[in-house]
């Protein structure tokens, strides 16, 4: 068997036979999961609590909050601010409501408590209070006017537009797209490939110190060449992340469909559509649902295999020769040090680039085209995360060969400068390592 | 004929020179011992060897051809830092190791199940490292290093580390593997630990090659003439009875005896001494001082002019 293979092979078995591993593996999709049926359930919950508020109104308005569902409003004839204060204690009072007498000029009321109130009863309060106010002005208008029908008339003005839009493509064919599947996609994409460089960037770096301070290395560079070790640990590592990234895929997707069944029978696309539609405001509730009916489309139109297969196509690509690239910048600093704790000077210049990729990629989903978007999606330390973001919404062809090549090329040079730094650094004990030290290793010829 | 031979080795570092075109030749079958001061360049002579670096300049041939990539196959090297992987099990990994050696796995099994065997520690086999203690592990290293039936074993400081049973152990096994026709080389700036079996010893100081030669001969050369004798009697009448020939360096009163520790100069021979010694005292112990391996380096040092001090 070639030695890379063999050396591969442990890489990985050792890590996946690992107990926090399997821990990690399986704990995640359950832990993902139960947060999302947690916020489900929260969603699907209603505030049940019963609640009821003491008016003062000193304004002319006759009644203008009515008890509804569980809030319940008791008005306060010919009582004192300060009684009324009392009687958050005596009659149980959630809070109390005092509506000035200028409140058409103000436009401004109070609500008194102990507690800090919750967001419904404020906005409850607030717009039935609006409500009341806009219904007496609107009326008053439609008297002065004289016109009875004013008011159907102004209504049919509301007109909810939908903007679909439509890509050309390149055989003049014209397709379907969603800007907002296009920038959730790209995003949650590039910020994966974030997450994996680093976890397992660090996961080769730390394998490498082992080595070190495991005092096996010379034993293993005596049978391979250092160069067959770091590869076959930067591989290695790499099929333990995508291991654990597919069952994650896996496990979650399974326990989704598992759990939905059995805790929420007969929801479906349209009724959850249909209870995110109610939760907005329900005067534009029609209209909404309109809108988000036609988002859908887009969605649905979106999806055809072309877009779906250039997507997945850059995704594999720029996240194996991502991983590749900085992997490979990681084992070298791992080989420079004695243990984690001297990393933290050479993990700078490694991080940087990383996060500062992730904002250009919010950048570049804010405007795909832009300079910064461009240049952050060509040079090679930045274009995986970038150029992620912006392959959702389309990137002319030459850009993505420019940015894949100059990718292939940077990953062939790093790897090949980590490799040098590499074979210097595993045989340096206890020796304090500066970016001086290190570029002298870079001239050694073997 | 040569089983390994390296001619004017030279390897540089950025800053210093760590090899000043040194030579070694070794023959099959014997126990080479590569001596010298930490610093003097040994481990680098040894990495080069192991293909782990290279020389900037200079030849390497291992078995008469030019030193490469697949006789690392054919070498078994035990190095100054050794360690293994804490987690992995003793088994497991003795197999990694060995595969990584060109071995393949069913083959690696069998002989590291003979070898366990031997050492009576077939029960360690899925212990996990960690859980040996530190005797344990250097076994194992051990067994590891000569499981792929090296034809070139290459020991750094092989003493260093290991406690007097294992040392004794390792002494045993390694000269019945050079009984089996292993060519050993051995480094160590621990001279004393490696002499009494080596057959050949070059001496590195400086980065260069100040002494080569085989033991014996060595030994010979720079034999002193000096004597000790131990003896009871009277010691003034002794020594008033001496030849001029005779200098004597140093006199110890013990308890029970007297000693003497005499140079002989002009050719006067051991049994001169003696007969000059025997009707005047009578004698406990006769033995000649035979200058270790230390004691030449420092000669040999000192009469090339050589600083001492070690970097």
């Amino acid at each position: 068997m070639n030695k890379i293979l063999i050396i591969i092979q442990r890489e990985y078995l050792s890590r996946v036979k690992k107990k926090s591993f399997l821990l990690l593996t399986f704990l995640t999709p359950i832990l993902i999961a139960g947060i999302y049926a947690f916020m489900i359930w929260m969603m699907m919950k209603d505030d049940t609590e019963k609640r009821t508020i003491g008016v003062i109104n000193e304004s002319e308005l006759v009644s203008p909050v009515e008890s509804k569902d569980f809030t319940t409003f008791e008005y306060l004839e010919n009582t004192s601010f300060d009684e009324a204060k009392k009687m958050l204690d005596t009659k149980g009072y959630y809070a109390l409501l005092k509506i000035p007498k200028d409140i058409l000029e103000s436009q401004s009321t109070e609500l008194f408590s102990f507690k800090q109130v919750t967001i419904e009863v404020k906005s409850e309060v607030g717009s039935q209070i609006r409500n009341h106010i806009e219904t007496i002005k609107r009326s008053k208008i439609i008297a002065e006017a004289n016109m009875p029908d004013l008011e159907q008339k102004l209504a049919a003005t509301k007109t909810p537009i939908s903007v679909k839009t439509i890509k050309f493509g390149d055989d003049g064919e014209i397709k379907q797209s969603s800007t907002e599947i296009a920038m959730g996609l790209g995003f949650a994409m590039s910020f994966i490939i974030y997450m994996f460089i680093f976890m397992y960037g660090v996961q080769v770096m730390r394998g490498v110190i082992e080595e070190k301070s495991n005092r096996i290395i010379e034993v293993i560079i005596s049978s391979v060449k250092p160069f067959q070790l770091m590869m076959g640990k930067i591989v290695g590592v790499a099929m333990v992340g995508l291991t654990q990234f597919l069952m994650w895929v896996i496990l979650s997707g399974a326990i989704i469909m598992i759990g939905s069944a059995i805790f929420l029978p007969g929801l479906d696309a349209s009724s959850i559509q249909q209870a995110s539609s109610i939760s907005q405001l329900p005067s534009t509730g029609q209209a909404m649902n309109q809108a988000q009916l036609n988002m859908m489309q887009d969605v649905l139109g979106t999806f055809d295999m072309a877009y779906i297969m250039s997507i997945l196509g850059g995704f594999i690509f720029f996240f194996l020769a991502g991983y590749l690239l900085y992997s490979a910048l990681f084992a070298a600093v791992g080989s420079a040090v004695d243990n984690e704790t001297e990393t933290q000077q050479f993990m700078l210049p490694i991080s940087l680039p990383l996060v500062l990729a992730l904002y250009i990629g919010m950048a570049a989903a804010k405007n795909p085209e832009g300079a910064i978007a461009f240049w952050g999606s060509i040079i090679p330390l930045t274009s995986p995360i970038v150029m992620l973001v912006r392959i959702p919404f389309g990137v002319p062809l030459w850009e993505l060969l420019l940015s894949m090549g100059l990718l292939v090329a940077s990953f062939i040079f790093v790897t090949w400068v980590a490799a040098k730094i590499y074979r210097t650094g595993i045989l340096m004990y206890g020796k304090k390592v500066s970016y001086k030290e290190i570029w002298k290793w870079l001239r050694y010829h073997r | 004929m040569m089983f390994f031979e390296a001619k004017n080795i030279v390897k540089q570092y950025a800053g210093h020179t760590a090899l000043k075109g040194v030579s070694i030749s070794v023959s099959e079958g014997s126990i080479f011992g590569l001596l010298g001061p930490n610093g003097a360049g040994k481990t680098t002579l040894i990495r080069i060897i192991n293909q782990i670096t290279g020389p900037d300049s200079g030849e390497v041939f291992f078995n008469g051809e030019p030193l490469k990539a697949e006789h690392v196959h054919h070498i078994g090297y035990l190095p100054e830092e050794r360690g293994l992987y804490k987690k992995m099990k003793v088994g497991e990994q003795s197999i990694y190791l060995a595969q990584l050696k060109g071995m393949s796995k069913q083959d690696a099994t069998a002989k590291l199940q003979a070898w366990f065997k031997k050492f009576d520690i077939l029960e360690w086999w899925d212990k996990k490292v960690e859980e040996l203690s530190k005797g344990m592990a250097q076994k194992i290293q051990f067994i590891t290093t000569i499981l792929h039936e090296p034809k070139l074993l290459i020991f750094d400081e092989p003493f260093s580390g290991f406690d007097p049973i294992n040392a004794n152990l390792l002494k045993k096994e390694i000269l019945e593997l050079r009984d089996k026709g292993c060519t050993i080389i051995f480094s160590t700036h621990n001279m004393a630990s490696v002499e009494e079996i080596c057959d050949h010893i070059a001496l590195i100081h400086k980065s260069e090659k100040i002494l080569d030669g085989s033991f014996e001969d060595i030994k010979k050369e720079y034999r002193t003439n000096t004597y000790n004798v131990s003896f009871t009697g009277d010691q003034e009448k002794l020594k008033a009875n001496l030849s001029s020939d005779i200098e004597i360096l140093e006199h110890q009163s013990g308890k029970e005896f007297e000693s003497l520790r005499l140079k002989l100069n002009n050719g006067t021979s051991s049994n001169d001494l003696l007969n000059q010694i025997l009707p005047h005292v009578e004698i406990v112990s006769f033995n000649e001082i035979i200058p270790s391996m230390n004691d030449i380096f420092i000669r040999v040092v000192n009469e090339k002019n050589l600083s001492l001090d070690f970097e």
